[in-house]
C-alpha cells in the first residue's frame, strides 16, 4: 500500500514539475506581456494543483490534509486576481497585445 | 440569518486548522469569529457579494467542470508553447450574468484556464486575451458564460 501511495506521489510530482518547467520556458519564449501572464497561469494552476495532490497522498486522512486542500483553495481564488492585475495594469499604461485584434477593443 | 453561516464557516476553519481541542483554545476561537461576525456586521459587508451563498447548491456541479477545462487547457497551453505556433489575438465578449460576483466568477474563470486572460472590464462587456485562436473560439461559444449564468441561477 506505501508503495503504490509512492508511486502516485512519485508520478503527480513529475507531472507537476513538468508543466512547472514548460510554464517557464513559456515565461521566456513568448513574445509579450499577456502571453507571457498564461504561461504564469500555467504555472500557478497545473504545478500546484499537481504538487499538493502528491503531497495529499503521503499525508493520508489527517488535519494536514485539510490545511493542504485549504492551501490550494487560497490559491485557487488568488491566482486569478494577481494575472488580471498585472494585465489590466499593463493596459492602463496603454501597452497594447501584439496579434491582431477582433473588432472594437475597449 | 447570515451572520449565523459565517460564524459557522468561520469556526469550522478555526477547529481544522487548530487542531487543538481544550476547553481554552476552543472557548478563544468562539470569542474571536463571534468579534469577527461582530466587526462584519457593523461593517455592513455581509451581504450576497460578502457571502454569496446562492452558489453553493450548483457550486460542486461547476467546479467538476471547471477542473476538467482547467486540465484541458493546461495541456493545450503546453503543446502551444513546445510547438511554439503563437498567434495572440484580443476580443471583447458579452457577460450575460446579473450579479456582480457572479461576473467576477466568469472573468475569474476565464482567467484560470490558461491560454486566455481577462484584461479589462467594462460594466458587462469583458476584453479578453487569448494566445491562440483555438483557446479564443473557446470563448466565444459562450459556454462558460452559460455555465456561470446557470451557477448564478437569477434567471
Amino acid at each position: 500500500m506505501e508503495l503504490i501511495l509512492d508511486i502516485f506521489t512519485g508520478i503527480c510530482f513529475f507531472i507537476g514539475s513538468l508543466s512547472i518547467i514548460i510554464g517557464a520556458c513559456g515565461l521566456i519564449k513568448l513574445p509579450d506581456v499577456f502571453s507571457r501572464i498564461h504561461a504564469a497561469g500555467m504555472i500557478d494552476t497545473a504545478g500546484t494543483a499537481f504538487f499538493i495532490l502528491g503531497m495529499i497522498f503521503q499525508t493520508g486522512w489527517s488535519l494536514i490534509t485539510v490545511k493542504l486542500i485549504l492551501i490550494g483553495v487560497f490559491i485557487f481564488f488568488t491566482s486569478p486576481v494577481t494575472s488580471h492585475v498585472t494585465a489590466n495594469l499593463a493596459r492602463q499604461k496603454n501597452i497594447l497585445p501584439v496579434g491582431k485584434k477582433i473588432g472594437k477593443i475597449l | 440569518m447570515k451572520s449565523l453561516i459565517l460564524f459557522f464557516i468561520l469556526l469550522t476553519l478555526w477547529l481544522l486548522m487548530s487542531g487543538y481541542y481544550n476547553i481554552l483554545l476552543i472557548s478563544l476561537g468562539i470569542i474571536s469569529c463571534a468579534f469577527c461576525v461582530f466587526v462584519a456586521k457593523r461593517g455592513k459587508i455581509i451581504d450576497d457579494e460578502g457571502l454569496p451563498i446562492f452558489f453553493m447548491p450548483r457550486l460542486l456541479n461547476y467546479l467538476i467542470w471547471l477542473f476538467k477545462e482547467i486540465l484541458m487547457s493546461n495541456l493545450a497551453t503546453a503543446k502551444v508553447i513546445i510547438n511554439g505556433n503563437v498567434e495572440p489575438e484580443t476580443f471583447t465578449v458579452k457577460a450575460s450574468q446579473v450579479t456582480d460576483v457572479a461576473k467576477v466568477t466568469y472573468a475569474n474563470s476565464i482567467t484560470l484556464t490558461p491560454g486566455t486572460v481577462t484584461t479589462k472590464m467594462q460594466k458587462n462587456i469583458f476584453e479578453v486575451h487569448a494566445l491562440n485562436s483555438d483557446f479564443g473560439n473557446d470563448v466565444r461559444t459562450n459556454e462558460m458564460d452559460k455555465k456561470v449564468t446557470w451557477l448564478e441561477g437569477k434567471k
